[in-house]
Order: C-alpha cells, then structure tokens, then sequence
C-alpha cells in the first residue's frame, strides 16, 4: 500500500500548465449575455428611488421584486438579502443585475440610484450592534492573578486581508429543467445549491457543478451564493445562460476579507514564565451582515489563549454589525488574528521577565494530558514541545539571536496550533458524506469536496486507492456536479483530509470487504455496479457542549513552530524576511509534495499579512481596491522557506492524518513581528508597514494605533477592547 | 474591462513627419506608447481620450544614441531597451537601475522614457533621475523643434507645458560628472508604486531630485545650495524636511515620506563621499 | 491584420484598440491567457511578443501587426517546463501558471536563482510562495544536466 506517503502523479492532468483546463470565464454557451451588478455607493440609508437612464431594449433587469423564493442568500442567519429592497448597509450592496449580450451596451447603461443617507457606523467597538459574543471560561481568575508575580497587559491588532485569489469570482447560470444549472469558481458547491434553493423556492430544479477554481482561501466559501443567485435570476427572467465575472475592482471592493480584529491581554505570570492568569477579550468587525462571524469568533476564541496550559483562562469575544461590507472566510478563520495577538503578547512576556521566549513557552506549552482552555484533555498527539524543539533547532535560533544582537537583522519565533475540522459539534452536524463505487476501469470517489489548488483529487485517490489495495492509477474522481456527488460539506476548516478523507477510507474499506478479494473492474464487469456510501463518524470519545464552551473543540490539532529571520533598513524602516523555519505537524503527509505546498503558499500569505497587505478604508469602502495599492507578496518579497513536516499521528485520521490547509498562515506575522521586537521596536499590530515601525521606533503607541485604525476603520476607535 | 473599445480611434503613423502632421490636424489626439498607465485606464473605465496617435511604428523615437557628450534617448525606447543599452550604462548607470525597477519585465518591456514623462505623474520613476541630470526634453511639431530642461518641464499637478500639438521626440542628457544614486521605497521590494523616490548627483554643486513628496517631480535646490556652502549634512538634511511637501495617501504618509527623504539624503551623502 | 500567432501566420480582424488579452481569447478561441487584475500587476495574461513577456491586458491589437505572439498554447504539451510544474506542484491551482511558463521560458535556459525571482516578479502566485516553481525551472536544468 503505497500511494499515501508518496508524491504520487496528480490527477489534474498536464491542463493547467498548457492552457488547456477551463475555468469559469473560459465556458461559452450559446445564445450566453453577461451580467452586472448596480451596487449602492453609500455605508448606509434607504433606497428611494431607482431610474433606468437608458435605452432597456434587449436587457434583462432584476430587482428585489423578480426573487421567485426568499430574498436571503442563506447561510447561517437569514440576514442578508439577495437584492436590497430598501435599506442600505454597506458600501457595494447589491441593488439591480442588468444583463446583455453586448458587454458595451452593458457598461453603458446608466442606473441612477437615489438614497437617503443615515449616520454609518464604522467602529467596532463603539458600534450598538453585536453580532455574536462568546465566552469561554476555566478555573479562577482572581485566584490565577493573585497568585502571579508580575501582571502584563497589551493590545493588538489586526487589519482586514483579501484573499486575491488570481482567479476572481464568476459563474455561469444556465437555465436548465424549470430550474437553473450554475457553473462556477466555487469552493462549496452545496453551500451554493441550498442558496439558490431558498432564493428559487417553489421546490425547483437547481444543480451546481464547480469549474476549476484559480484559489479560493476561504474567499469562494459564502460569497459565490450570493453571486449565483444573481446570476439565476436573470438567468431564469431571460431564459438564457447569463455570465458574471467580477473584475478585480469589483472583487476587492464588494466581496469578503479576513476580519480586523482588536485584542486584549492581561496575563498573570511568576517570575520564573509560568503563565498563572489568562485574561483575554476579542473584538471583531463582521460588517454589516451575519455572514460566517459566529464562527470565526468561535475559533478565533478558542485559539486565543494559544498552545499554552493555564488553569485560570477567561476568553471573551465580541463580533460586531459595522456598515461596511461583510467579512467573512479567509484561511485560518479567526486563528491567524488571535494568535497573532497571544504569541506577541508572549514575546512581550519574555521582554518583561527578561527571560528565553523560547524558555517562556517551553514552560507553557500544552503537553498530552493538559487540558486547554475549553477543557479539552490533549492526548498524545499533541506535539507542541516537538514542533518547538525542531524549530530552535533547525533554525539555529539560539545562535543567530546573538549574533543578531544589534545588528540590522533579527530572528523570531512563534508556537502556534490549528484544530481540525469543524467545531465542537460542527461535524457531526453536518454529517458529510462520501462514495465509492466500482467502474469498468477501477473505482470513482464521489465527494463534494472541491479541488482549488490544494490537491484535493489527488489525495483522495490516494486514501481510496490504498485503503482498497488498489494501484492508484485505477482511482478516479467523479466531477463536482451536486447531481452527482453526496454532500460533503464545505471545503474549509482544515478538513478535506481529516474528516471527508476518513469517510472515503471507511467506505473503501467497506468495499473491499464486499469485493472479496476481485479487483473492482472485474466485480464490476461480473456483478454489475456496486457502491458504498458512509457517513461521517466522530471519534466516540468527543464530548463538547455548546452552551457552556466547554470540552473536544476539535477532534485534533496540529501544531507548529515558525522562526522567521527579517532584515531591516534603517533609513526606510523597510523590514525584508530573509528566511523562515515552519516546522509543522500534520499527522501525516499524505501526499508530501502537495503539504509542503500548503505550507509554503501558507506561510508567503502569513508574509503578506504580516507586512504590506494593507486594506485603506474611507467612509466604509476600500479605497485601495486594485492589485496596484493592495499589494500581496512577489518573488521578491518572500524569504527562502525551510519546511519540516512531522508525523504525530491522529488515530482516527485517515492514516493519521490531521488537518493543514490553515495551519502554516496562523505563525508568520507573529514569528516575524517578534523578529521586529527583537530591534527594540515595539510593534503590535500587522501589518506591520514601513510607516507603523517607523512610528514604533520613534516609541510613540498611540500614533501607532491612531495611524492603524484610521486605516482600518476611517478613524481612531473610540475604545481599546 | 471598463471601457467601450469599439469607440475609440487610432491612427498609427510610420514616420515622425506624418505623426507631426496628424497631431497639427487634429491636437486632441492623444499620444501612445507602450500603454503601460493608458490601458489601466482602459481597463478601469477612466480615460479621458477618446482618440489616439500610435507612436510605435516610428522606429526614429526607439533609438538611443551618443551625439558627443550627450546622451539621446529617444521618446519610445523601453526600459528593457534603456537596461540593455551600453551608452546609457555608461553614462546614466542611475537611469538604469530606476529602469529595473520601474514594474516587473512585462512592463519593462513595454513602458517607455517618453510616455513616464507625458504622464506627468509625481511618482514617475525615470523622473528624479532626469531632473537630478539636468535632462532635457526635446518637443517637436511641424514647425520646428524646441528643447525645455525637465526641470521646467512641468506646470502643475499631471500639468506640462508640452501643447497639444506637440510630441516629445527624445531626452537629452548632459555629460554626467560626479557619482550616480537611485533609491526608491515603493509598497513591497519589486513592481511597486513609489512612496518615496530619490535621486542624486555627487557633483559640486550636488543634484538631488525627488518624487511622490510634491505635486511634480521635483529638484531640492535649497538644500543642494546648503550642501554647496559647506553645511554639514544633519542641517543638510533638516532644510530638505522643510522643502518638501508631502501628502498623505492611500500608499503611505507625510510623516513617513518626509523623514525617509531626510534619511535618504544622508544615505546618498554618506554612500557618494569621495574615496 | 496580419501577425504570426504561435508561429503560424494568421489574419485576424479585431478593432485596432481591442485588448490583445480580449482578441485571443475570443476572437482566436485561445483561453489559455487568463485576465486576473486588468492593471498589468498580476502577470496572469502573459504572453511573449516578439519572444518577450509582456501583459497582454495591456496591449492594443494594432501594435501586433507583423509582430509574433506566442500563448501558453503555442507550447503545446511538449515542453518540459510544463510537466515540471505538475510534477514539482509549481501549478497548484493553475491559474497563474500559463503566464508563469511564458515569463520562465523567456529567462533562457538555466537562470540563476536571482535572475529568475527578479524576472518572475511581475508574475503573482497567490498559492504556491515561489518555492515549488523554483523547484520545477530547476528541476528542468537538472534534467538537461543529466541527459
């Protein structure tokens, strides 16, 4: 049994690197129109009027009134509307879709929309409106910081982030049955298929199959819903295929990024790093609509006291209604922001004991048998002593630290985890689903799971094709067509491998029971079809109670260390990474190449968020919204990366796998902040810019905070979390 | 795609002379190039053209060559063309590695000299490099020909004094005498918009020009003059914080720009000192 | 007009100001070219003209007359490169990788580890960090060195 381990030949062909593979602007039909989207240009107020200033012949126009079902892109919370119908709560909300064949005809047509405005809110934490709050508590904490040494206390932030996937998001909607087909740039295909159901209603024909996906990140997880219905509305007024691409403009202005986040520490510690007292408080900015905030709240909360053992630990979080756009999924979910906060706060721990900050968290570090912060028991495939260990050493921290003393060049270090899968009850909830089944030339997998880049086909294929016995050449994976394949829940959460992974494993296990022994053509040309379909099972130990927060939060975790090296110029406070050390656990490497992968891309997207991926908000809109002044990472602007992959394996993952997909963005802002700290320069917040660690190293915070937040926010925040 | 190609116009002449002609019947004509700032526009829906005069098939405005002493790079020759070129490594080693930084090789090869100074923005590159070189643009129309040093060659904001019917055909460059130096700060290490861009002239008097810290690319003359008259280079650097002018923007800050320029001049100061 | 397109003389008639990216993947039915940002920073619209990378998002139709175009189509599936960057996971969701192949192919053969991150810098890849497309153009010399 040898596919999983080995950087087996993907399933995805040669398509991608010829031209040949086609992605959602690729698909033509015949008789298609384009489509586009007349958004509001105000943070908040009432629609009052709309004025078609053009010629209409040969459009297709929607509005609110043309919804067949409900009004709602439905997600968690029936919140959003599809289409506004009167108020207004953001900048880019969606009013009228116009659709022609003739794309200029289509740029010309003048919508004229009339408003009356209301006073937006932009400040999380001055905003009325909570969207969710959460709470997570363990021990005492009076008695926790009575019995500390030394009291610290800091505040971080985090800005927005846009996913700038190179592919931006489109679908085609084609009508098909008394219904629509919607093909498209989509990471859930049954998230979309559900929101168009609600929005349809009338029990009609709906089917999504996803195109090949130029990345998604998180960012094709809810919003593609919002943009298929669009697109099935006018799709079904004019009886035609109708395509939306969005521009990039489009795209960073109207869709979701990563949500900016304020957070508090307070944390009782003994003068020899034990950490006594935990004290934690997370704001978060949701925007003006429900979207997925609940839930990066929860996982942000719940990774907030990082992988740290305290027995006093209170973890408060708010996420907040702002009339700006909603944001939403991007990789790490809620774990890159609190982490971030906790693992500087520990580096400020170590400044002000003047002790290791490698010896501070050794000190503190989760072991198997510790409970974390909900009062989850750790087994023993907790790792964080090994991933720390490795890290220190691989790097050479210990010696570059002094050999970096003073000079322009610093090293930091950051210890970080991620649990896998959903949350809590999250999975079991789901109850994802998977199949198997016999072909004339071997077997077809059939999930819902989708390939956008991370080498979902082809590690699959490689679980099925072991778990069965079978050469791995003889697997392969059906197209995610929800006609077709079983729900298997969404392609998020660091849990494509882990959790869908282990149901294919059961299911082919069950197969080849049912085999006995024939190879499936074979049994397929002799006995006809067969097929295996299971569900998922969650570990029979896991107990989480949603009321109070408390116990498994995540079946698993896996755990890393980064060390980042940073160079800075002195005269322009430009920091460059020079190198970093990601050593991470993930169980298992199923298919090693395609991991590290994942870590590399994590860690350059860590980069990013570390140091110059700034969103500029004015008056709740983003005013950088082009690749010109929202600038991600180049060839230029990314150290050299030294990626180690341990195996502590998760008995219940499919060959011990864990999840990975998050993990590697949640430790290089950290670890490269500390390198910054390292010169003296108390920064706290990232991105941390040329302009925040100038303002840093002339030691004034408040200018760094005002600086960040009117960014940020449009303006300084009226209170520190 | 935000603009309605179908109703634009070209004319793409083959010689100088017809494209002088083109632009004396018709001086709403816009000049082109290698349209690596025009077609964003085209792209984002915001040009304010509507006709256009190709300038790329007259092979006249391509070729760089040495008259004597000066340096002559004509108005449509390519950064790449500008990076390869061994008159301009030998005498604007500055200019070229302003070139290399101008965007990635897709826009190296296809921006030009010609086009960064029409366009007349603040955070043009090449622009500090001309003016610290005491550069000169050559303007032509059907009538003749008129040379502006690039130090004048701007009136405002986006605002030159090249009339409408006028091309600019080349950039002349004086022999250059003391050591070269290029700095720019943009938003990450490579193809990035300019914060902040500097460059200087280790002659006596020194030559340092600025962009991205005032309306126009401009020469710090005080602060040369102050360099001149044996200031030390700490008050060197305070007399360039108060002659400047920068603005908060969506890329970066007064605050920011004005005390990097102080620390670049140092740098320049520092890394030109004579061996 | 008349230009050679993936070495092959064609005519194909396109308003002069038409975005080249716009005229192949319509006009000429070639997808392979990907439009990602419209401003020229993405590099996902690559193509070589005159055997030179440039951002056909940029580009207007009229300055390719007489001129060569090559697409990632004009590859075919024969070049090494291309295989590479399966092999080696230097494409992980392939969108930038056309482009990706052009810029690389047009560094010549075994390009140093600057000059290829300085001649990739106007190629974003939102995926991958570099370190695997490193891997895959290496892996191609290693290739050559061996035979």
């Amino acid at each position: 049994m040898h596919a999983v381990g080995t950087s087996v030949k993907r399933k995805d062909g040669i398509g991608k690197a010829t031209g040949q593979t086609k992605y959602a602007d690729d698909l033509q039909f015949a008789g298609m129109l384009y489509g586009r989207t007349v958004r509001a240009t105000i943070p908040c107020g009432r629609l009052v009027g709309v004025r078609h200033d053009f010629d209409t012949t040969g459009f297709t126009i929607c509005d609110h009134r043309d919804i067949p079902g409900r009004n709602l892109v439905s997600l968690i919370v029936d919140d959003q509307p599809c289409l506004v119908e009167r108020d207004i709560r953001h900048v880019a909300e969606p009013v009228v879709l116009l659709a022609h064949e003739d794309r200029d005809a289509l740029l010309a047509a003048n919508v004229l929309l009339e408003y009356e405005e209301q006073a937006p809110v932009f400040d999380p934490t001055a905003s009325q409106h909570v969207l969710k709050e959460l709470l997570i508590e363990k021990g005492n904490l009076d008695r926790g910081f009575a019995s500390a040494d030394v009291i610290v206390e800091g505040t971080y932030r985090t800005g927005h982030q846009e996913h700038v996937y190179i592919e931006t998001n489109g679908v085609v909607a084609v009508p098909e049955g008394d219904g629509v087909v919607v093909y498209g740039s989509i990471q859930c295909p049954f998230y979309v298929d559900r929101a168009l159901r609600v929005m349809l209603g009338g029990q009609r024909h709906v089917r999504v199959v996803q195109t090949e996906t130029g990345g998604g990140f998180g960012g094709k997880e809810e919003y593609p819903s919002m943009l298929a219905c669009h697109a099935a509305l006018l799709a079904i007024k004019s009886n035609r295929p109708v395509k939306i691409i969005y521009d990039r403009v489009e795209d960073m202005l109207a869709t979701t990024k990563r949500h900016p986040s304020i957070i508090r520490h307070r944390t009782g510690v003994k003068s020899d790093g034990r950490i006594t007292a935990m004290d934690v408080d997370v704001v978060i900015d949701g925007g003006a609509y429900v979207t997925l905030s609940p839930v990066v709240l929860s996982r942000g909360g719940i990774h907030a006291a990082g992988p740290y053992r305290c027995a006093n630990t209170r973890i408060r979080g708010r996420a907040m209604f702002t009339n700006t756009p909603p944001n939403g999924a991007f990789r790490g979910f809620g774990a890159p922001q609190t982490q971030f906060a906790m693992e500087v706060h520990m580096q400020r721990i170590a400044e002000t004991l003047q002790m290791d900050p490698v010896k501070l968290r050794e000190r503190n570090a989760l072991r198997p048998g510790d409970l974390t912060a909900t009062g989850q028991k750790l087994r023993d495939d907790c790792s964080a002593l090994q991933v720390l260990k490795e890290a220190v050493k691989r790097s050479g921290y210990r010696r570059k630290s002094k050999k970096y003393a003073g000079t322009n060049r610093g090293i930091g270090v950051a210890l970080f985890f991620h649990g896998s899968g959903f949350t809590g009850s999250g999975e079991l909830k789901l109850g994802s689903r998977a199949a198997v089944e016999c072909t004339e030339s071997g077997v077809r997998l059939l999930v819902s799971s989708t390939e956008i880049g991370q080498g979902t086909r082809t590690m699959h294929a490689q679980i099925v094709a072991d778990a069965l016995g079978i050469p791995y050449e003889q697997v392969e994976v059906a197209p995610v067509d929800t006609s077709i394949v079983p729900d298997s829940g969404p392609t998020v959460a660091s849990r494509t491998c882990m959790v869908v992974g282990k149901i294919l494993e059961r299911a082919s296990h069950e197969l080849k029971e049912k085999l006995n022994g024939m190879a499936p053509a074979e049994y397929f040309r002799l006995r006809g079809a067969v097929r295996v379909d299971k569900q998922h099972v969650p570990p029979e130990w896991l107990r989480w109670d949603e009321e109070r927060y408390r116990g498994d939060a995540y079946a698993t975790y896996a755990w890393a260390c980064d060390v980042a090296e940073v160079e800075m110029d002195r005269d322009t406070f430009e920091v460059r990474p020079i190198r970093i050390t990601a050593v991470q656990d993930i169980g298992k490497a199923i298919h090693p190449a395609l991991a590290t992968g994942q870590v590399e891309g994590g860690t350059a997207q860590g980069v990013g968020f570390a140091l110059i991926e700034q969103v500029v908000m004015k008056n709740g809109a983003m005013v950088n919204a082009q690749l010109t002044n929202y600038t991600i990472p180049t060839t230029l602007d990314t150290p050299a990366m030294d990626v180690v992959l341990l195996e502590n394996p998760f008995p219940e993952g499919p060959f011990g796998a864990k999840g990975l997909g998050e993990l590697p963005i949640d430790g290089p802002a950290p670890a490269i902040v500390n390198a910054i700290r390292s010169f003296g320069i108390d920064v706290r917040e990232v991105p941390a810019t040329p302009e925040v660690v100038m303002l840093a190293a002339q030691g004034s915070r408040p200018a760094v905070e005002r600086h960040v937040d009117v960014l940020t926010y449009g303006a300084p925040v009226s209170a520190s979390a | 795609m935000r603009t309605a190609t179908s109703t634009l116009d070209v004319e793409r002449p083959r010689s100088l002379k017809a494209a002088l002609a083109a632009l004396a019947r018709d001086a709403t004509l816009a000049p082109m190039a290698g349209c690596t700032d025009l077609y964003v526009a085209v792209n984002f829906g915001t040009l304010d053209a509507s006709r256009f005069l190709d300038l790329t098939a007259v092979d006249a405005l391509r070729r760089i060559t040495m008259r004597e002493d000066v340096l002559v790079i004509g108005a449509t020759a390519t950064y790449s063309e500008i990076i390869r070129s061994r008159h301009v490594r030998k005498a604007l080693p500055m200019l070229v590695e302003a070139s290399r930084q101008i965007g990635g090789l897709q826009i190296q090869n296809r921006g030009t000299l010609g086009g960064n100074i029409a366009n007349a923005s603040p955070a043009g590159d090449s622009l500090p490099v001309l003016a610290a070189a005491d550069a000169i643009v050559v303007l032509q129309n059907t009538l003749g020909e008129r040379r502006v040093p690039l130090t004048e060659f701007y009136s405002g904001y986006r605002k030159s004094v090249r009339a409408n019917e006028e091309l600019i055909t080349a950039i002349e460059v004086p022999r250059q005498h003391g050591a070269q130096w290029f700095r720019k700060v943009g938003t990450r290490a490579a193809q990035a918009i300019s914060k902040i861009v500097m460059a200087g002239v280790r002659d006596m008097p020194p030559r340092i020009a600025l962009g991205s810290v005032a309306a126009t690319v401009v020469r710090a003359t005080r602060t040369e003059r102050a360099l001149a008259d044996g200031a030390d280079i700490g008050e060197a650097a305070r007399i360039l914080g108060d002659e400047i002018h920068p603005i908060d923007d969506v890329r970066s800050t007064a605050l920011y720009r004005r005390t990097v320029a102080m620390n670049l001049l140092r740098r320049f100061w520092a890394d030109t000192m004579p061996a | 007009m008349n230009l050679t397109l993936n070495g092959a003389p064609v005519s194909v008639d396109a308003h002069p100001l038409k975005r080249l990216l716009d005229v192949l993947r319509e006009e000429c039915g070639l997808t392979g070219t990907k439009e990602g940002c419209g401003e020229g920073e993405c590099g996902a619209c690559t193509v070589l003209l005159d055997d030179q990378p440039v951002c056909a998002c940029l580009i207007p139709w009229a300055q390719c007359e007489d001129r060569s175009v090559i697409t990632i189509e004009g590859l075919g599936d024969a070049h090494p490169l291309q295989q590479a960057f399966m092999d080696e996971v230097g494409a992980q969701c392939g969108i930038c990788t056309p482009g990706m192949v052009l810029t690389a192919l047009s560094l010549g053969p075994n390009p140093s580890m600057e000059r290829t991150k300085e001649g990739l810098a106007g190629n974003l890849c939102r995926c991958t960090g570099y370190e695997a497309i490193y891997r895959a153009i290496q892996s191609v010399q290693a290739h050559k060195a061996k035979r």
